[in-house]
């Protein structure tokens, strides 16, 4: 099982919860998980979210490895300038 | 991932400060710009505004307007295909106005004629008939429940609470107990905080030049950050596919984030496909200012609580940002970057997006970031004021490092924050002595920097030379880091490279040229396909000389054999190599593709002197010193450019430039005149300090430093002229007239 943090106002999709656990191998089964058990969380995930994995953020890059014991945030979708 | 791949310290060529290679053809006036192209048989095209704040648009008769003679074409929004994606029908209808012009200046119908006089004389003949609606500029009023509704239905799942349909996002992070942070404080202050939407202020203005023949094909040329983005949007606008609209960039004239999307492209290729000709669309100044993308503006309250011994113990940050009549995330960015710099127990930042009758929202460098770090980086200092400790030491004393769990979310890997802040206390300039009426201000700054989507092909020439195709505009140097980082890996001379920015017939999609990208994605990806030509080389050697290819080495531009064992051979050099290639299998190039990231994020520590005159209020920037991690600095000349580039916008951003508007939503400065952006005379000499803590996602250390320099001004500024006047604005731009009433009320 992978420990995800979300970000504050995703709590409402997750009873409450700001930090869920799914089983996930890479990002994309991640994300998958996440909007199955979480359906409140899809909207947002369809709108585009990034990913940081042991403090590295990435934007996309569905087949990169989480190890069990990662620290996985979802975050917001990056945008620059 | 892309790890660094190979460690490497001893370059030869990264680090140096070799010539520019558009250097000659910018000076000399030769550099081909947006404008600058000219085919026959074209039309110029020019675009009908909306006089109007908010209104309804009922009919546009163009009858009247289509029998003037020399009138070839025009269009409407109904020109442009039916579009489900909302973001797609976003950018299409702020290109030309479907049902409602959102705001003074939106464009709502377009002309191509024979020459320009034509054109603008068409453009009276058109007839809009319109129904005026109320409108809101002010991102406070636009969140009132009983706000004019700029576009209803946009508001995300998230929004909650008593807000009118304006609101479309909201957003929340941090950790910790807040209330149980604030307690332990010895002193609280809460402050609100305004800012101003400032313009990215590029040179050149937005200019292209369309053409569609009659059987769909398309070829447009246009000056923008991305072509590749352009393709998509106007693909998908007229209704094309991608592969028959072919995208040439020009050299461009100044982004900073203000040519990631489409205003006028959609319209000229449209105009092009009804006239059956090519179209020039050019815009104004004036146009530009009107109707391209500001930042957005913002409203913000911040709460931060302080140990006596200047230790953060809680800390709050309320952002509303308004980014025009669409619908924008930027909000987000400036969310997570507030209190980025900061190692904290107790955080939250709430965000809010609402809708204006302004000018859709373009991203500017490091989008969301400035305005957030003002409000933070103004309130932290005032904290330091109170407690008569010394602002470096207090944020050093708080700062962000590897293994603090950021107010964002992610644990930080290697940054660059404590070696940045150390720079600046021990530099000369935090200690030299001020006279009277001065002051000196510091801030932090945090940009997250990005990869991307990035493909590059590395051609061997028979001649030795090496030419190299990608996919970015160059706006703040790439050609020159990519050839530099091509000629270290390949062992060549930097001036025996070329690099060359493709259209979008010639090499797979690269992303837009923003998030400081560039260098860092391009760059491995350069280095990558250096690799796989060194691959390809060594293979070639290996038949050559009759060994396995694992037992060919390259080095210093030469192919050896790996060690006594691999036999006796001559090395061989690239040039060499590359005269046999026929003979060996056919030309010589190395690819690579990838969606990188590992880009890592930057910090910046800036110092700011400044003299307020007090009978007028006038700000004199006297010193300015800007301090950044640059991982490894490719092309230090370029680094340099843009920490001064960055830092000369923000100073801009916090002493003059505003969009104005009147009670009828009308901009009443669209133009440099009445938009003050700094100009040489307006600074002094901005010093850059580059630090260097490699970043571990890229083969070289290189970090992203377009954007991160534009954070800190504005709250260095603010903090400066504090200490100079006496009082603290909370308002940004801190123009004379603000600073002179601020003085005077204080008495």
């Amino acid at each position: 099982m992978v420990q995800v943090k979300l970000w504050g106002n995703l709590r409402d999709a997750t009873d409450g919860q700001d930090v869920v656990e799914v089983e996930a191998g890479n990002f994309k089964q991640l994300l998958d998980r996440l909007s199955e058990k979480y359906p409140g969380l899809k909207p947002q995930i369809e709108r585009g979210v990034s990913l940081a994995l042991d403090g590295r953020i990435y934007r996309e890059a569905w087949f990169t490895e989480i190890q069990p014991d990662s620290e996985v945030v979802l975050m917001p979708y990056m945008k620059g300038g | 991932m892309n790890k660094m791949s190979r460690e490497k310290q001893d370059f030869k060529v990264i680090g140096t400060r070799v010539k520019r290679p558009d250097g000659i053809d910018k000076v000399t006036g030769r550099a081909q710009y947006g404008a600058d192209l000219v085919v026959p048989g074209m039309l110029t095209g020019a675009v009908l505004r909306s006089p109007h704040a908010h209104a309804k648009i009922n009919a546009i008769d163009t009858s009247e307007a289509m029998a003037l003679p020399g009138v070839k074409a025009i269009v409407t929004n109904a020109d442009f295909a039916a579009l489900d994606d909302e973001f797609l029908l976003d950018v299409a209808d702020n290109c030309l106005a479907r049902e409602k012009a959102l705001y003074h200046g939106h464009a709502v119908a377009a002309v191509a004629a024979k020459d320009a006089q034509t054109a603008k004389a068409a453009l009276k003949l058109i007839k809009v008939d319109y129904t005026p609606l109320p409108h809101v500029t002010d991102v406070d009023d636009a969140m009132e429940s009983d706000a004019p509704v700029v576009q209803a239905g946009r508001k995300q799942e998230n929004v909650k609470g008593d807000y009118s349909d304006n609101v479309t996002m909201y957003c929340e992070f941090g950790h910790g107990d807040l209330d149980a942070g604030f307690a332990k404080a010895d002193h609280v202050i809460e402050r609100s905080f305004k800012t101003a939407a400032t313009h990215q202020g590029y040179i050149e203005p937005h200019a292209c030049l369309a053409s569609m023949t009659s059987d769909g094909k398309a070829d447009l040329w246009c000056c923008t950050q991305g072509q590749y983005f352009v393709r998509t949007l106007c693909a998908g606008i007229l209704g094309m596919e991608a592969s028959q609209l072919r995208v040439t960039a020009s050299e461009i004239g100044g982004g900073f984030g203000g040519k990631t999307t489409c205003f006028i492209e959609p319209v000229a290729l449209a105009l092009s496909r009804k006239a059956g000709r090519p179209v020039k669309l050019v815009m104004t100044r004036d146009e530009v200012f009107r109707a391209t993308g500001p930042t957005v503006s913002s409203s913000s309250d911040v709460k931060i609580g302080m140990t006596k011994d200047g230790r953060i113990t809680a800390a709050y940050a309320a952002l509303r940002y308004q980014g025009g009549a669409f619908p924008c995330e930027t909000v987000a960015m400036g969310a997570q970057s507030a209190f980025a710099a900061y190692d904290l127990d107790a955080v939250k930042t709430e965000g809010w997006n609402a809708l204006t009758n302004r000018p859709k929202e373009a991203a500017y460098r490091a989008p969301g970031a400035p305005m957030a770090v003002y409000a933070v980086e103004s309130v932290v200092d005032e904290l330091t004021q109170h407690f008569g400790l010394d602002p470096l030491d207090v944020r050093l004393k708080n700062a962000a490092d590897a293994g603090t769990l950021s107010s964002y979310g992610p644990t930080f890997e290697a940054i660059g924050l404590v070696a940045t802040l150390e720079a600046a206390q021990k530099h000369p300039h935090y200690s030299a002595p001020l006279g009277e009426n001065q002051g000196r201000g510091v801030s932090c700054g945090f940009w997250f920097n990005f990869g991307g989507n990035t493909c590059v092909s590395l051609n061997i020439n028979d001649d030795g030379t090496v030419g190299i195709t990608e996919g970015n505009p160059d706006i703040g140097g790439s050609r020159a880091s990519i050839s530099m980082m091509a000629a270290e890996e390949l062992g060549i001379p930097y001036e025996q490279v070329r690099t060359i920015v493709a259209d979008t017939s010639s090499l797979g999609y690269n992303d837009v040229t923003d998030g400081s990208r560039v260098t860092f994605a391009v760059g491995l990806a350069t280095i990558e396909a250096a690799r796989d030509a060194i691959k390809k080389m060594c293979s070639r050697v290996a038949k050559i000389w009759e060994i396995d290819p694992d037992a060919v080495i390259w080095e210093n531009g030469q192919a050896k054999p790996s060690g006594p064992n691999a036999g006796d051979f001559e090395p061989m050099s690239l040039a060499e190599i590359a005269a046999l290639s026929s003979e060996t299998g056919g030309p010589i190039a190395g690819h690579y593709e990838v969606n990188a990231d590992g880009a890592g994020v930057s910090f910046g520590v800036h110092l700011a002197d400044v003299e307020v005159d007090p009978e007028t209020g006038a700000t004199k920037v006297l010193r300015y010193t800007a301090f950044q991690d640059a991982g490894k600095a490719v092309h230090p000349d370029y680094v340099e450019g843009q920490m001064q580039g960055g830092s000369a916008q923000g100073i801009g951003w916090a002493l003059n430039e505003e969009y104005i508007y009147d009670d009828d939503g009308m901009l009443l400065n669209a133009g440099f005149l009445d938009y003050r952006v700094p100009v040489a005379s307006d600074l002094p000499s901005i010093e850059p300090v580059i630090l260097e803590i490699p970043n571990p996602g890229h083969p070289y250390g290189v970090r992203g430093v377009g954007e991160t320099s534009i954070v800190p001004p504005l709250a260095a500024l603010s903090n400066a002229v504090s200490r100079a006047a006496g009082v603290r604005l909370h308002e940004l731009p801190m123009s004379p007239p603000k600073i002179l009433k601020a003085i005077t009320s204080k008495g």
